[in-house]
C-alpha cells in the first residue's frame, strides 16, 4: 500500500512518504513500485537525493546522531525523554514526535535540495541551529525522515539492488548498465539521471576503477548438452568477485556489486596492473595442507569493515582466476571465451603466484566421466561442475545456452518441523518459515530434538496449506509471531553441505536446506539423529 | 488523625469505597459494584450488583447475558451510595454510556475518571470537566510521544487509499465496542454513504449503538459474500482478525489498524498493516496534561498505563501526584 501524501510535488513530504511506504510495505514489487512511481515524478536534483539515501551513499559529516540528541536535550525533560525514546525503540522517530509542532503553520517545508545544501553547509558549531531551523519546519513524519536523511541511517529495508533495479525500470533501461555506470558516480547523479531520463551521453568511466556486472550461470538439470562445444571447470565454493585496478586503484566487488575491499586488504594490494579478473574468492584452509578451505571458514572474513593481521595469517585469501574482462584498458567481454581464457593465461605469471592461480579445466570425454569426477571430488570447496560455451561472449546476466552449473547431488535428511512463524508478502497469513530438528539421541532414552536449520521453500501452493493447517491445529505454544507444534511431522530436507558451527545449539550449519518431501507417512521418532547430519560435514 | 480521603482505598483488584461498601471495575467478583464503562477489563460479570449508566448496562447485557442485579443511572443522577457517599456519573465522552464517577463524602469530592477523551466522538456523549478534590486518571497514552491527530485527517486517509485501491477492499482493524462504531460515524460524518460491511463480532455491538440512538447508516455482514463484492468496499473486523485466515476471504485487502498505538512506526511494523489510523478512544499527552491543569485538584493520582511519565509531569509542574498499582486492565484494542 502506497502512502499518500498532499500535493506537495518536490518537497520532503514527498520524501518522507516513500520512507514510510518502503518502511510499512512488507512486498518487494509494491516497494519497487514505490521507488519507481517517485523516481519518475520528482524532479531533479531531489530524486537524486532520495537515490543517494536508498542506496546509502548519503554522508554529511558535520550530522551525527548526537546533534539530535543535544537538540532534544535543550527541549525536553531528560526523564521524559528517556521514557519516551525506550517506548519508542528509535531515537529519530522518538525526536520527530517530540518536537513541539512548528510554530508558523504557514512556513513552507523545504525541499530536499535545500536540506542538502544547508547541511553539507554545516560545521560541528551551526549543525544544531541548521537541524533545529528545518525541523522547525516540518511535521512528524517531515521531521522523522529529515533525521533519518541527514544521520544517514534509514535501516527501511531496502537494498542498493533494489534501488538500482527500480531505477533501470522507471526509465526503461538496462539494469546491467546502470550498474556498470553507477560506481563512478556521486548524489544526486545528475550524468545518471541525463543519460537514463533524457538520453544524454553515457556516464565517463575511464580512470575510475568500475564494477562490470557478471555472467551467470543456469541450474543443468539435464545432462544433455553436447559435451564438445562446453569447457569445464570445477564450481568452487567461495564468493564470486571482480578485481579491478584502474589508474593505481584497486576495488573487489562481490556478486551484487558491493565493494568488499576493506575485508580483504591483501587481496586489493595484490592487483597491480590494469585488468579486471572475475575469480572466485577463498581462503586457504589448514587442514586440506593449504589448498581451498570451506565456505564456512570464508564466511569468518565476510561483513568486516576491517581485518586484524591475525585474521589475515590465519585465513589468507587468494583468487581463483577463471576470467578476464579487461586487459589493460582493452575490453575483452566481446571476444570468445577461449580466446579470454588465452589472454589470461598469458598474464598469470605477471600475478602474484601466492594471491592468484588459474582455474583448472576439467576433462572429461562422456558425461559418465565427467559425473564421476563431480561425485568422487573429495575437496570441501567444490559444488560441482561448471560448463561454459566456448565460444561465447563475456554477457552480463543468466543467459540460456552459455553457462551452466552442475552441483553435486544435495544431501538428504529427515527431520522434524519444530517452529513456524508467518511469511511476508503473499504468504503473510501463511506459516511458511519452518525451523526443524534432529533427535541428539534415540528419542525412547531421553533423545531430544534440536533445531538444525530453517527452510522457507520447497514446497508447492497446496503443500504450503496443507503445513499452514498443521501447523495451527497442532500448536502447542505461541512466542510472538512464532509457533511452537508438537513436533509430530517429518521433514525430508535436502541441503547442499553441512558445517560445524558454533552459533547453533546443535553445533551444526546448512547450506541452502530446503524441504525435498513432506514426509507425512513417518513417524516423527524415525526422523534422523544429530549424528547422522553430523557424519555429512565437511569443513 | 485520620490522612484526607482514607475513605477510598486503591486496591490490587479495583478502588474500594470503605463506607459504601462498594468498588470501582473491580477485577474479580463483588457484592456491589460501579462500573465506568463496558470495555471487557473494566465491566465484569458476576457482581451481586452493578451499577451503571444505562448504556453501560445493555452493553454489560449484550456480552455476558444476565448479569444479576442491575441499577442503570442516568448522567446527572446523584445516587446515594449508603455511609454517607453520592456518586455522580459523569460522562467520559470514551464510548458509548461511558462515564467518570464523582464521588462526595464528608465534603470531600473525588472523580475517578474511567477511561476518557477530549476529542469529539458522534457516537457519546462529551466529556464534562468536573472539580474535585481528587482527580483519579487514567493513563493509557501517558507518554509525551503520543498525540492523536485530529480523527477526520485519518478518515480522509482511508477514504483517498480506498480511491487509490478501488479492487481491493479495505479492511480496518478496530475494537468492537466504541472503536468500531466511532470509524462508521466518522465515515457518515465525511459523506460515505455505502455499505459498510462488518465482522461477525461486529454485529451486535453496532446494532445496540443504534438502538441507542447512533445512526451507523447501512451496514452489511460479509458472511458467505462472494469476493468480487467486497472489491471496493471498507470492512470494519476486531484487530485480532487483521492476519487470521477469515481475511483471506477478502479480495487482495489493504489493512488498516485503528488505534492510538499506531503513532509510533515500530507498532506499525509489529501489526504488519498496511495504513495505520491514529484513532483512539483515549485522551492523549496533551489531553492528559491539560485536563489535569484544568481541572487541578489538590492531588491527582494515576490508574493503569504509563504512569512514570505523568508522574513526572506533575512532579515538574509542582502538583502532588501518586501512582495506584491497580491490575487488570490492558492497553486499548491490542
Amino acid at each position: 500500500m502506497e502512502r499518500l501524501c498532499g500535493p506537495w510535488g518536490a518537497e520532503l513530504e514527498r520524501f518522507a512518504a516513500l520512507l514510510d511506504t518502503l518502511l510499512l510495505t512488507r512486498s518487494r514489487n509494491a516497494k519497487l513500485a514505490a521507488i519507481v512511481r517517485h523516481l519518475r515524478e520528482v524532479p531533479d536534483p531531489d530524486r537524486g537525493w532520495a537515490l543517494a539515501a536508498l542506496t546509502g551513499a548519503v554522508d554529511f559529516p558535520a550530522i551525527k546522531a548526537g546533534v539530535v540528541r543535544t537538540l532534544m536535550a535543550q527541549r525536553v525533560d531528560p526523564v521524559l525523554w528517556t521514557l519516551s525514546r525506550d517506548y519508542v525503540g528509535d531515537t529519530a522517530e522518538t525526536a520527530s514526535l517530540l518536537w513541539p509542532e512548528p510554530v508558523d503553520p504557514a512556513a513552507p517545508p523545504p525541499e530536499l535540495r535545500e536540506v542538502v545544501a544547508q547541511l553539507t553547509s554545516a560545521t560541528r558549531g551551526t549543525a544544531g541551529p541548521i537541524m533545529a531551523g528545518l525541523l522547525d519546519r516540518l511535521d512528524s513524519d517531515g521531521r522523522y525522515a529529515l533525521i533519518k536523511f541527514a544521520t544517514g541511517a534509514l535501516r527501511i529495508g531496502v537494498s542498493a539492488r533494489l534501488a538500482k533495479l527500480a531505477f533501470a525500470e522507471c526509465f526503461g533501461v538496462s539494469v546491467d548498465l546502470v550498474e556498470e555506470y553507477w560506481h563512478g558516480q556521486a548524489p544526486p547523479y545528475a550524468d545518471l539521471f541525463a543519460w537514463a531520463a533524457d538520453g544524454g551521453p553515457a556516464p565517463s568511466s575511464e580512470r575510475v576503477p568500475l564494477f562490470r556486472p557478471f555472467m551467470l550461470a543456469h541450474p543443468l538439470e539435464v545432462a544433455s548438452l553436447d559435451l564438445a562445444d562446453y569447457a569445464a571447470e570445477w564450481k568452487w565454493d567461495g564468493i564470486r568477485v571482480q578485481l579491478v585496478h584502474v589508474a593505481g586503484h584497486t576495488r573487489i566487488y562481490s556478486r551484487g556489486g558491493d565493494d568488499i575491499s576493506a575485508a580483504f586488504p591483501e587481496m586489493a594490494a595484490a592487483l597491480t596492473c590494469p585488468a579486471v579478473i572475475d575469480g572466485e574468492l577463498l581462503v586457504r584452509g589448514d587442514a586440506q595442507g593449504g589448498s581451498a578451505a570451506s565456505f564456512n571458514a570464508l564466511q569468518q572474513r565476510l561483513g568486516r569493515k576491517a581485518v586484524s593481521a591475525r585474521m589475515m595469517a590465519q585465513s589468507p585469501a587468494f583468487v581463483r582466476a577463471y576470467d578476464l574482462l579487461f586487459d589493460d584498458g582493452e575490453d575483452l567481454r566481446p571476444l570468445p571465451w577461449h580466446a579470454r581464457r588465452a589472454r589470461l593465461e598469458a598474464l598469470m605469471p605477471r600475478l602474484d603466484p601466492a594471491r592468484f592461480d588459474l582455474s583448472e579445466l576439467i576433462v572429461a570425454d562422456s558425461w559418465g566421466a565427467l559425473a564421476q569426477l563431480r561425485d568422487g571430488a573429495r575437496d570441501a570447496a567444490i559444488e560441482g561442475i561448471m560448463l561454459k560455451q566456448r565460444d561465447a561472449a563475456y554477457v552480463a546476466g543468466r543467459r540460456a545456452g552459455l553457462w551452466y552449473k552442475w552441483k553435486r547431488e544435495a544431501q538428504r535428511v529427515d527431520c522434524v518441523l519444530m517452529y513456524a512463524q508467518r511469511g511476508s508478502g503473499k504468504r503473510w497469513s501463511f506459516y511458511s518459515d519452518f525451523t526443524f530438528g534432529c533427535w541428539t539421541g534415540d528419542p525412547d532414552a531421553g533423545g531430544e530434538l534440536v533445531p538444525v536449520g530453517k527452510a522457507y521453500f520447497g514446497f508447492t501452493d497446496d503443500e504450503l496449506k496443507m503445513l499452514d493447517r498443521h501447523v495451527r491445529q497442532h500448536t502447542v505454544a505461541k512466542f510472538g509471531p512464532v509457533r511452537e507444534t508438537d513436533k509430530s511431522l517429518v521433514f525430508e530436507v535436502a541441503f547442499d553441505s553441512v558445517h560445524t558451527s558454533n552459533r547453533h545449539k546443535s553445533g551444526v550449519a546448512m547450506r541452502f536446506p530446503r524441504i525435498a518431501r513432506i514426509r507425512t507417512d513417518k513417524p516423527a521418532h524415525e526422523a534422523d539423529r544429530i549424528d547422522t547430519l553430523k557424519a555429512m560435514i565437511v569443513d | 488523625m485520620i490522612a484526607d480521603f482514607a475513605w477510598i482505598r486503591p486496591e490490587p483488584g479495583g478502588l474500594y469505597i470503605r463506607p459504601a461498601d462498594v468498588w470501582i471495575d473491580p477485577a474479580r467478583a463483588v457484592p456491589r459494584a460501579l462500573i465506568t464503562h463496558g470495555h471487557a477489563d473494566h465491566a465484569r460479570s458476576g457482581h451481586g450488583v452493578t451499577m451503571a449508566t444505562g448504556p453501560t448496562i445493555a452493553i454489560m447485557r449484550e456480552r455476558y447475558g444476565n448479569i444479576g442485579e442491575a441499577q442503570g443511572f442516568a448522567y446527572g443522577e446523584r445516587v446515594p451510595l449508603g455511609g454517607g457517599v453520592h456518586a455522580t456519573f459523569v460522562p467520559a465522552g470514551h464510548v458509548l454510556g461511558s462515564a467518570q464517577i464523582l464521588l462526595e463524602h464528608a465534603g470531600e469530592r473525588v472523580v475517578v475518571t474511567g477511561d476518557y477523551k477530549r476529542a469529539a466522538d458522534p457516537t457519546c456523549a462529551p466529556f464534562v470537566v468536573t472539580s474535585c478534590d481528587v482527580l483519579i486518571t487514567e493513563a493509557t497514552f501517558g507518554l509525551p510521544v503520543f498525540r492523536h491527530p485530529p480523527i477526520a485527517d485519518e478518515i480522509a486517509k482511508l477514504l483517498a487509499a480506498r480511491r487509490a485501491e478501488p479492487a481491493r477492499a479495505m479492511l480496518v482493524g478496530a475494537y468492537a465496542l466504541g472503536k468500531a462504531q466511532r470509524v462508521i460515524a466518522e465515515l457518515r460524518a465525511a459523506g460515505f454513504t455505502d455499505p459498510i460491511w462488518l465482522h461477525g463480532a461486529m454485529e451486535r455491538m453496532c446494532r445496540l449503538y443504534e438502538d441507542h440512538g447512533v445512526p451507523l447508516g447501512p451496514l452489511r455482514s460479509v458472511a458467505g459474500v462472494p469476493k468480487a463484492t467486497l472489491e471496493g468496499a471498507i470492512v470494519i473486523c476486531p484487530p485480532a482478525a487483521l492476519a487470521d485466515r477469515w481475511s483471506r476471504r477478502l479480495p487482495d485487502p489493504v489493512t488498516a489498524m485503528a488505534s492510538g498505538w499506531m503513532r509510533v512506526r515500530q507498532r506499525v511494523r509489529q501489526r504488519g498493516v498496511d495504513l495505520p489510523l491514529v484513532i483512539s478512544d483515549h485522551a492523549d499527552w496533551d489531553e492528559l496534561t491539560a485536563t489535569i491543569g484544568e481541572i487541578a485538584p489538590r492531588e491527582t493520582w494515576i490508574t493503569h498505563g504509563r504512569e512514570e511519565a505523568l508522574l513526572r509531569w506533575c512532579e515538574l509542574h509542582q502538583r502532588k501526584a501518586r501512582a495506584l498499582a491497580l491490575v487488570g486492565y490492558e492497553d486499548e484494542g491490542e
